[in-house]
C-alpha cells in the first residue's frame, strides 16, 4: 500500500499527524491506567493500516533505547529554576515510605557518614568466601567473595564486594542499599550490588527498583526494571538490558560457578583472580580468545587445564601464579 | 511471519540503519517537507515484504526499496528527474559491511538525547524526566505539576516524539529558547 487511500493532496502531513497519534497512544499505554477497552480500540487503530503500525514500532523502539541509555542528569537538566523542587521531592520519597522517619535517619547516615551512629552488624567474606545472611524480616542477603555489607533494620551498606539481595517488600518500610554515594530503594526486589573501583553495578532480576544520589545538587536517578543493569559513576548513571540467560551467568556466583559465555581468557582470568589466592596470569598474546564454560569458582587449575588442552597454550606454574601463554 | 516477528525483524535490523536512510533521502530529494513522509512509506513496503518474507539482506532490501521509491514518485510527479541511481551508488553504501558505525552510534545516542531533552520546553522537559526518569505515572506528574492530566499527556507526547527523534539520529533543530 503505497500509495494513500483518500488521496490526501499534502501527503507530506500525514506522517508527522500519524506520529504525533502513535506518541499519543504510546503515552497512554505506558503512563496511565489501561483497560481492555483501550487495548481493543489500539489494536484496531494499529490494523488500520501498515502505515499506523510502522510508526508505532519506530516510536515504541525508540523510547525503550531512550530508557536503556537513560545517563541523564535530573536536577541540571532544568534550564529553569524549580523552586518546588526540594518540597516535592520529598513528598516523592514520602510516599514510597510511609516510615518517614526511618528514612531520613537512613538519609543522615548516608549524608554525614556518620559511622560511630552506624552501629549495625558487620558482615564480611575473605577472598574465595561466600555467605548467606537471612534477616529478621525474612530478605536474604548473599556476599560473595572479599565483600563487607553492614545491615541496620531495612538498610544496608555495601563497603566493598558483591551482594545480592532477596527483599521481603514492606510497602511501608522500602529497604535501602547504600553504596558510596549511590542508594537503592527497592520497590518489591531481587538485584543483585557489585562496587568496582570507581563505579558501582546493579543488576535487576525481579521486580522494581530505584537508584539514586540522595541529596546531591546533581543528583541523578533511574528506575530499574527486571533484566537492566545500571552502571553507576559519580557523574552518571547508565542502564542497559542484558537477556535472562546472561543475567544468570553473572550470578553463577551463588551457585559456586564462573560462567563465561564469550568472555575473553584476560576477562575470565580476573574473574578468577577474585575468589582465588593464587592468581592467573594470561600474556597478551593469548588474552583476546574467548572462552565459553563454566567452572568452580576455586578450580583455578580447570581452567587452566582447559587453556592448554582446548587452546593448546603454555602453562607454568611460577610459585602461587600460574602463567598461561601461546 | 507475524506481525510480532516483522516488528522484531523491523526494529532490530531496519530501525538502526534510519540515519543512513535518512542521509540518503536528504541526498536524493530535494523538498525537505516530504522526508518524514518518504520514510514512511519506506518503512511501510520493506514492512509489507517482510509479512511474506524476511528479505536475508536488510540494509540492501531497505535502500533498494528507497531507491524504487523515489523513482516511482519522480515518474508521478513529472518534475525534473534527478539522477537516483547514480547518486545512490556514488554514496558508497557497502551493504551489510559490518562497520564500527553501530558503536559510534550507541556512544552518540547519550549524547544526543541528553541535548534533546535540553532542547524540549521546560514543562514537556519536567514531564518527561518525572515519568521517564523518576518512574511517575501520569497521574502522580499532573499532581506533581500542577496540570490537568490531558494537558499532560500532551506534553508526554511530544517529549517522546523528540527523544525517539534524537535516538534515531535526527539532526538537531534550532533552539527554541522559550
Amino acid at each position: 500500500m503505497t500509495t494513500n487511500p483518500t488521496n490526501d493532496p499534502t501527503p507530506h502531513t500525514s506522517a508527522t499527524t500519524l506520529e504525533a497519534e502513535a506518541a499519543d497512544w504510546l503515552q497512554r499505554r505506558h503512563f496511565w491506567a489501561w483497560s481492555e477497552a483501550d487495548e481493543a480500540q489500539f489494536n484496531t487503530w494499529l490494523a488500520q493500516s501498515g502505515a499506523h503500525r510502522v510508526t508505532y514500532w519506530r516510536l515504541k523502539a525508540g523510547f525503550e533505547r531512550s530508557s536503556r541509555l537513560t545517563a541523564l542528569n535530573t536536577q541540571t537538566s532544568f534550564g529553569q529554576p524549580r523552586p518546588q523542587a526540594p518540597k516535592s521531592r520529598l513528598h516523592f520519597f514520602m510516599g514510597l515510605a510511609a516510615a518517614s522517619l526511618a528514612l531520613v535517619a537512613v538519609l543522615g547516615v548516608s549524608n554525614f557518614r556518620l559511622t560511630s551512629q552506624n552501629t549495625g552488624t558487620l558482615y564480611e567474606t575473605q577472598v574465595g568466601g561466600r555467605q548467606t545472611i537471612v534477616l529478621t524480616d525474612g530478605s536474604k542477603i548473599d556476599l560473595n567473595t572479599g565483600t563487607a555489607v553492614r545491615v541496620k533494620g531495612r538498610s544496608a551498606q555495601v563497603l566493598h564486594g558483591e551482594a545480592f539481595f532477596q527483599i521481603t517488600h514492606d510497602e511501608k518500610r522500602p529497604f535501602i542499599v547504600t553504596a558510596g554515594k549511590h542508594r537503592i530503594v527497592d520497590l518489591g526486589t531481587q538485584f543483585s550490588v557489585r562496587t568496582r573501583a570507581k563505579e558501582l553495578e546493579v543488576a535487576l532480576i525481579e521486580g522494581r527498583a530505584r537508584i539514586d544520589v540522595p541529596n546531591t545538587p546533581s543528583a541523578h536517578a533511574a528506575v530499574l526494571n527486571p533484566g537492566d543493569v545500571a552502571i553507576a559513576t559519580s557523574e552518571k548513571i547508565s542502564v542497559s538490558r542484558k537477556s535472562q540467560q546472561d543475567l544468570s551467568g553473572e550470578l553463577g556466583w551463588r551457585r559456586g560457578v564462573l560462567v563465561f559465555q564469550n568472555t575473553t581468557l584476560k576477562a575470565a582470568a580476573a574473574e578468577f583472580n577474585r575468589y582465588n589466592r593464587r592468581k592467573l596470569v594470561i600474556a597478551d598474546r593469548a588474552a583476546k580468545l574467548t572462552i565459553g564454560a563454566t567452572f568452580p569458582t576455586d578450580d583455578i587449575e580447570a581452567f587452566a587445564r582447559t587453556a592448554k588442552n582446548v587452546f593448546g597454550l603454555t602453562v607454568e606454574h611460577r610459585g602461587d601464579d600460574i602463567m598461561i601463554s601461546k | 511471519m507475524t506481525m510480532a516477528e516483522v516488528e522484531a525483524w523491523f526494529v532490530a535490523e531496519i530501525l538502526p540503519l534510519e540515519s543512513v536512510l535518512m542521509q540518503f533521502l536528504h541526498h536524493n530529494w530535494r523538498n525537505e517537507a516530504d522526508i518524514a513522509d518518504l520514510r514512511q512509506d519506506v518503512y511501510e513496503r520493506v514492512c509489507e515484504a517482510a509479512q511474506e518474507n524476511i528479505p536475508d539482506h536488510a540494509k540492501a532490501f531497505l535502500f533498494k526499496t528507497a531507491r524504487n521509491l523515489l523513482v516511482d514518485r519522480v515518474r508521478r510527479s513529472q518534475v525534473v528527474p534527478i539522477d537516483v541511481t547514480s547518486d545512490f551508488d556514488a554514496l558508497g553504501l557497502a551493504f551489510d559491511a559490518p562497520g564500527p558505525e553501530n558503536t559510534t552510534i550507541a556512544r552518540d545516542e547519550l549524547r544526543r538525547l541528553q541535548s534533546a531533552l535540553d532542547r524540549l520546553p521546560p514543562r514537556s522537559r519536567q514531564a518527561v524526566v518525572l515519568g521517564r526518569i523518576e518512574g511517575l505515572s501520569g497521574k502522580e506528574i499532573a499532581a506533581r505539576m500542577g496540570v490537568t492530566e490531558s494537558t499532560v499527556s500532551i506534553h508526554l507526547a511530544n517529549g517522546i516524539r523528540a527523544l525517539v527523534n534524537a535516538v534515531y539520529g535526527a539532526p538537531e533543530k534550532p533552539v527554541k529558547k522559550p
